[in-house]
């Protein structure tokens, strides 16, 4: 699928803005603070109904204006759609699809992207939340039926912890056990779904970022994936497990369930006594390890950047595999300035096979020749397109 | 803040359900702004259906009497208890005309993020009408939710007893809508809680 284009309205520092997209790689060039980030933040926008930056949208809307429209025309083989979102500063945003409304929720359904940003770094550097939560939102790109599991898992820990706050301030009180036996069967009936889906989606990835990172780095690095899954685990707490062996293959639902009983069993007490849900899919995480190292605080710079880019690449893969509406488009923001040049010039290669790449760069000798073809020069929220001429 | 009673008041509307401070401020000066006559009307009837309107002693359903209709209905089957959250859970399935038994109204679902435990549902009454073996049959009709799953898995366990059938409605896709209309999560769910066929 691609962008054939994008216009803007009272978004971010753009009034007013319009630009024609390209198959193939498009370049935003501009320096610091232009709005480069800002523009591809709009697609991405209309993809996960989100901003990888903010968790409101009141900062997308244009300072001092009620509402910012998105709108964008999607091209796939001979089809078109026209879809837009009017974000809302007061009141719900609004959605259209060929001028007829659908609900802000079914934008998704028409338009795919992944994003790189610098924020992913925290995929590989940060703690083991952001980790979740990129498998979390691949999964449900993949089966939409999880977002209800991931969601009723989410309120089901909440519920059992105030429950076990609860019998820990009034003395365990037996009706209050009893219903604690509730939820800790709807704790691993969802939670033993999250692990399953979780541990199978790891091991598709894994090769697939296996693959990528080599596209990136060359052939002489390994970048592996390891489920590092609390359930299993012997020690109670999320830091403890730093050198407790991970695991690779799908764990079923059935093998999980009856690990997660097991645990909870042991932890009764210690989970009466801290008052928190100890165990399950909120703690667990996927270790990157490259070359044999975790890639958290072993991987250089240059390597985390490189990793976290593999990891968006065998999602952009993971995608494609089954999908009828095409490629997601690939929008890659501000990566080039962090890569050596035999890396920029591989990662280049890698994206060559993608429907449409939109790449941000705030100088412009830093991005490959390969992907200059169409280049858009962006200053102070203003698109001036320059085909073929140097920004 | 405002000066005394009329903070007294937007406090007061703050507590009902699904209304905010800003909603609680903008009703409260509503009715300062109204008509005197209007708001006297109000408060006569906050009053009376406070006297008048209470919960039936057997189900729990609103009535004006000591018992509701439906349980004073001799046409009604004795044999048979459904089961669910709210009063107007028992319109809803009225409504339909399908269901000729009793109610049983808990007034909510476990939610300890609530505060809501078993003690605080009508859940000892069910017990007690259940007790003399007339009731054969519990239809368990609590909300497809998180909440209404517990109180229902919670319901089942408890009423686990010979010569008790217990049901729970099987939750699956709007009907009269289209089924593309149907959202992922619902469809998805459907399809997992698919029946066979027969034939
Ligand atoms: N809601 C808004 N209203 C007006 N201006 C905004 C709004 N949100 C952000 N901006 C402005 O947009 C600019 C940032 O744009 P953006 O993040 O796209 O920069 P960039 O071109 O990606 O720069 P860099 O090269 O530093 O990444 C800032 O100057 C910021 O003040
Ligand atoms: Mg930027
Ligand atoms: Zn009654």
């Amino acid at each position: 699928m691609i962008v054939s284009h994008l216009s803007l309205t009272d978004f971010r520092n753009y009034e007013r803005a319009d630009v024609a997209l390209e198959p193939g790689p498009n370049l935003f060039v501009g320096s610091n603070g232009q709005g480069k980030t800002n523009l591809v933040e709009a697609l991405g926008y209309l993809s996960t109904l989100g901003s990888h930056r903010v968790s409101s949208d009141q900062a997308l809307i244009r300072q001092h204006q009620a509402s910012a429209i998105i709108r964008a025309r999607l091209e796939h083989g001979e089809r078109g759609v026209l879809v837009e979102v009017q974000l809302n500063r007061s009141g719900a945003n609004r959605a259209q699809v060929n001028r007829s409304a659908i609900k802000p929720r079914e934008l998704p359904r028409y338009f795919s992207s992944v994003l790189f940003a610098p924020e992913d770094l925290a995929l590989v550097r940060g703690e083991p939340g952001g980790r979740r939560r990129f498998l979390d939102e691949l999964l449900v790109l993949l089966s939409p039926r999880l977002a209800g599991i991931l969601a009723d898992y989410d309120r089901v820990v909440r519920q059992r912890n105030t429950l076990l706050k609860s019998a820990r301030s009034a003395g365990v009180k037996g009706s209050q056990l009893s219903t604690l036996e509730v939820w800790d069967e709807r704790l691993i009936e969802l939670g033993s779904q999250i692990v399953e889906a979780r541990t199978a989606l790891v091991s598709r990835l894994e090769p697939e970022v296996a693959r990528a990172y080599e596209s990136i780095a060359g052939g002489e690095h390994s970048a592996a994936l390891e489920n590092r899954l609390s359930v299993l685990s012997h020690s109670d707490a999320e830091e403890d497990a730093g050198d407790e062996p991970g695991l690779t293959g799908v764990v079923t639902a059935a093998d999980a369930a009856s690990a997660f009983r097991q645990s909870l069993e042991r932890l009764r007490r210690t989970e009466l006594d801290r008052a928190v849900t100890l165990v399950g899919p909120h703690r667990d995480d996927v270790v990157l390890r490259l070359n044999g190292m975790p890639a958290r605080g072993f991987a250089s710079h240059g390597e985390s950047w490189s990793f976290a880019l593999a990891l968006k690449l065998a999602s952009v893969a993971e995608l494609r595999r089954d999908t009828t509406t095409g490629d997601p488009v690939l929008i890659l923001d501000d990566v080039f300035a962090e890569l050596d040049a035999a890396r920029r010039e591989r990662l280049a290669e890698a994206v060559a096979s993608v429907e449409q790449v939109l790449i941000t760069a705030a100088v412009h000798d830093d991005v490959p020749e390969a992907l200059r073809a169409n280049t858009v020069r962006i200053s102070r929220g203003r698109i001036f397109e320059d085909r073929d001429e140097r920004a | 803040m405002y000066e005394g009673i009329v903070q007294e008041l937007i406090d007061e509307f703050g507590r009902l359900p699904g209304i905010g401070p800003k909603s609680a401020q903008r009703i409260a000066f509503h009715i300062l702004q109204t008509e005197s006559h209007d708001t006297t009307r109000l408060a006569e009837l906050l009053t009376i259906v406070r006297e008048k309107v209470r919960f039936c002693e057997i189900c729990g359903n609103v009535t004006e009497h000591e018992t509701c209709s439906i349980c004073r209905d001799p046409r009604r089957s004795q044999a048979t208890i459904c089961v669910v959250e709210e009063a107007k859970d028992v319109v809803a399935i009225e409504r339909t005309r399908e269901f000729r038994g009793l109610y049983h109204v808990l007034g909510g679902a476990i939610s300890p993020i609530d505060g809501v435990g078993p003690d605080d549902l009508r859940i000892r009454q069910l017990m007690q009408r259940l007790a003399d073996g007339t009731v054969t049959e519990v239809i368990i009709a609590t909300d497809p939710n998180l909440e209404g799953e517990a109180t229902a898995t919670y319901l089942s366990r408890l009423l686990h007893q010979p010569g008790l059938t217990v049901s729970r409605l099987a939750s699956g896709l709007p009907v009269g809508g289209d089924l593309e209309y149907a959202d992922e999560v619902t469809l998805g769910r459907a399809f997992e809680g698919r029946r066979l066929v027969e034939n």
